[in-house]
């Protein structure tokens, strides 16, 4: 086939929608098992419309993993409430095989998550491309290697399709100010009202020595 | 999905909408206003931006969600007249620009305007960032952009030394936007001299609704030792641009068209090729008609016309090349020099252009906008995303009625896809894929503009004492977890954090490595705030004649060690050095540092 017919026949099976998310046909509605052993369906259950975070992790691992599990549990405990409210956190094991729910929810025990954060297993198959759909490092070679995939957070906010990353080592502040950063917007009253809370505190720093990003300076 | 608990707060009836009549008042105070905010009405009409009431058109629909990629439609060449960005006309601004960031009014929070009194400005520009429907070849159907007033590429801004200018940015983006792409921008002008709060600090976004203003003093970097002349006219820089740096989403916005070049002039680069002052160099002139931006850039179409992006903001490289939002071009010239002005806006190719006809030289006369001491011809140029060449082609040797075709003799592995013949023939060995436009010599034309074989002549630095040095190391390691791999001194970037602090009014020696055992990727290194010189490539003097000039963007293959030097005069802030492959600055390579009193 020449690259014009592969395109027609591609034109024709267009995979292009007008939603605001790339939807199930993207993330699959693959099943997965939570560490409490309940049964869910990946864009039905955990992602649609929804503002999560999500990490790929094993529990043997023993590399980035542990670094990764324990910033975010203080990042869990940055966000508050929020969490289990209107933001979710999916910890997905690479290593289904080992990963039972059971040692997962030993795991989830071991660093004291707290609702609204599951763990997920699965089928290998479907965790790959899951893997392979939410971190990409759109290089082949590099993203056969799953360790690739342990270092970093995925955000999204499915009713937006807002996406953003963190290195999973960064500072909490720099975390949570990543998955604040794909918060549905505000009403611009409400963003100039914080406009000016953030101003004056610009105007106390000297020099022009802001220690931090504008947008972090919003939090209250 | 739940609301955000601030705004379930703020919708609960009686509460007042948080600003207390002391803060307003501060705010007035700050923003130089006089309006005593008395009641809760009041403070509302404050808040609301003026231009909202102004008519608008209703904004395109936002773009079709595209996961897949296989490539982009056909499209015949030389369909379209290479398009020139519109050259913007200054405004009157309402409200007026200010030295404090005027909240109240709709202005993003910001440090106050350095020496704003020193440098009011004298001319206010306008530019609205928002969606938009454009098409880049007639042969597709049109596809949604982010543009600075709506157009790809952006605006020109023509200006002059000694003329301080303000740029008001206005974010009319979608805020409920759905694609790729994030609808907050901060806009870097590359490479200005510009103090920190104007220079688009990738932390420093701002969301739908707001602006900020810019504010560009157009002054010769080292001012302060030398006033009476503007600073240092040797430090002149002529061409710049101007594209979005919104942490983790510049590479999408870029791609999305938020994009397009400034250029200054002063009395030698005057923009005159008839100037009778004997200071002028009087080069190929008249915006447009003989000093040509082209801009450009690569593109993936989706079949509806959608730009291709990766869910994650990720942008490949694309199969359509476009200069100045146009795929494969043409351009009528005559028989006479132009001056053409090669911008790359990314977000990641390199291109290489060479001319068709190779008994015609590619004369460059400035790299990263600054004129080289003398015009250096060459038969190809290795062209790295954010560097800008000045380039004169002296058509005067063709016959009416030629064809001369500008080529991307290296297609960094991801070619082009054309899939239609070019409608006039190619020299032997060349294919349509490799073109990027053609230009057709159509006339005569009187030409008085001259290439004077010294341009400038360059600042000895040789006296000038180095008070520290400092050693970055672009690193990819393929062992480390994504999200670590992109790293400068082992670190990412993270805008809170400092790696390096310089004090005003220094000089330094910067050694940039790319370490071939843990790399194996190219990154081209910008610096922001000032020009370098390269003082040595792995141990030597560069090679690389086009090297040998000021420059803002150094190309860093794996194994290659530079050394840079670097003043940091004028202004204090947040400056940025990083890789400015677009992609790999969204994934943290970059590192913020700054210039403290």
């Amino acid at each position: 086939m020449d690259r014009r017919q592969f395109f027609t026949n591609f034109a024709k099976s267009a995979t292009c929608s007008v939603s605001a998310s790339p939807g199930s046909d993207f993330f699959t509605n693959a099943v997965f098992r939570t560490h409490e052993n309940k049964e869910v369906r990946f864009y039905d259950d955990l992602i649609k419309d929804r503002h999560v975070v999500i990490n790929f992790m094993y529990t043997r691992c023993e590399g980035s993993c542990p670094i990764t599990t324990a910033n975010l549990v203080r990042v869990q405990e940055a966000l508050k409430k929020r969490v289990g409210r209107d933001i979710f956190m999916y910890s997905i094991t690479l290593k289904p095989e080992e990963d039972d729910p059971a040692t997962l929810k030993e795991y989830a025990a071991m660093y004291r998550t707290k609702p609204g954060w599951q763990f997920l297993t699965g089928r290998s198959e479907d965790i790959d491309t899951l893997r392979l759909r939410l971190l990409a490092e759109h290089h082949p070679a590099i993203d056969l290697n799953i360790n690739q995939h342990t270092g970093m957070i995925r955000v999204i906010n499915d009713s937006i399709n807002r996406w953003f990353m963190a290195p999973s080592q960064a500072s909490v502040e720099t975390i949570v100010q990543t998955i604040r950063w794909a918060d549905s917007p505000k009403p611009l009253a409400e963003r100039i009202r914080q406009n000016a809370i953030a101003q004056a505190r610009i105007d106390k720093l000297q020099h022009h020595m802001l220690p931090t990003w504008l947008d972090s300076l919003n939090e209250s | 999905m739940a609301r955000p608990k601030e705004d379930a707060k703020k919708t609960m009836p009686g509460k007042k909408n948080g600003i207390s009549r002391r803060s307003a008042l501060k705010m007035g105070a700050a923003a130089g206003a006089v309006t005593v905010l008395t009641s809760r009405k009041s403070v509302a009409s404050a808040i609301m931006p003026p231009f909202q009431s102004a008519p608008t058109p209703p904004p395109p629909p936002e773009p079709s969600i595209c996961t897949t990629f296989v490539g982009s439609p056909a499209t015949r060449p030389f369909l379209q007249q290479l398009p020139i960005p519109t050259a913007l006309q200054p405004t009157n601004l309402n409200p007026a620009p200010t030295l404090s960031a005027n909240i109240a009014g709709g202005e993003a929070p910001r440090a106050d305007h350095q020496r704003w009194n020193e440098f009011l400005p004298q001319k206010q520009y306008a530019i609205h960032t928002k969606p938009a429907t454009v098409s880049f070849h007639p042969d597709l159907p049109t596809s949604y952009v982010w543009g600075f007033n709506g157009q790809v590429q952006g605006p020109t801004i023509l200006e002059k030394y000694g003329e301080p200018v303000v740029v008001r940015f206005y974010n009319d983006l979608n805020a409920n936007h759905t694609g790729p792409g994030v609808p907050e921008i901060t806009v870097h002008m590359h490479n200005g001299h510009t103090a920190s709060e104007s220079d688009g600090f990738a932390g420093d976004f701002f969301g739908t609704g707001l602006f900020k203003d810019n504010h560009y003093v157009n002054i010769y970097a080292g001012y302060d030792n030398s006033p009476q002349t503007l600073g240092d006219p040797n430090e002149a820089q002529y061409t710049y641009w101007y594209h979005d740096h919104r942490a983790m989403a510049t590479a999408p916005n870029t791609y999305k068209g938020l994009a397009g070049m400034y250029w200054l002039f002063d009395s030698r680069d005057s923009g005159n090729e008839n100037d009778t002052n004997p200071q002028a160099l009087r080069l190929p002139s008249g915006y447009g008609v003989h000093d040509i931006p082209l801009e450009f850039s690569d593109k993936a179409f989706c079949p509806d016309g959608t730009l291709f992006m990766n869910p994650d903001g990720n942008v490949p490289e694309g199969d359509k090349w476009c200069i100045n939002g146009a795929i494969q071009p043409f351009m009528r010239v005559n028989r006479r020099k132009y001056r053409f002005r090669f911008l790359n806006t990314g977000p990641s190719r390199t291109w290489t252009h060479a001319l068709s006809d190779s008994s015609m030289p590619l004369t460059v006369i400035a790299t990263d906008g600054n004129l080289l001491e003398h015009p250096i011809q060459v038969s190809s140029i290795l062209h790295s995303v954010a560097e800008r060449y000045d380039v004169i082609i002296d058509f005067s040797q063709r016959n009416i009625g030629d064809h001369i075709y500008l080529l991307n003799i290296d297609d960094d592995g991801h070619p082009q896809f054309v899939g239609e013949p070019s409608p006039t023939p190619l020299p032997p060995g060349i294919t349509i894929e490799q073109v990027t436009m053609r230009f057709d010599v159509v006339g005569d034309e009187t030409d008085n503009s001259r290439v004077p074989s010294t341009l400038t002549t360059y600042p000895n630095i040789s006296n000038i004492p180095i008070a520290n040095t400092m050693q970055w190391d672009f690193i990819r390691k393929n062992n480390q977890p994504q999200g670590l791999n992109f790293q400068i001194n082992g670190k990412t970037f993270d805008p809170n954090r400092s790696d390096h602090q310089v004090k005003k009014g220094t000089a330094e020696i910067w050694t940039i490595r790319n370490i071939a055992s843990q790399s194996n990727w190219t990154h081209p290194v910008h610096i922001h705030f000032e020009e370098f010189r390269v003082l040595t490539r792995n141990g030597a003097p560069p090679t690389n004649p086009l090297e040998t000039g000021r420059k803002d963007v150094i190309r860093m293959p794996p194994g290659n060690q530079v050394q840079l030097f670097l003043q940091f005069r004028d202004f204090t802030g947040r400056y940025l050095i990083h890789c400015h492959n677009m992609d790999h600055e969204d994934v943290f390579m970059m590192v913020r540092w700054d210039i403290v009193p």
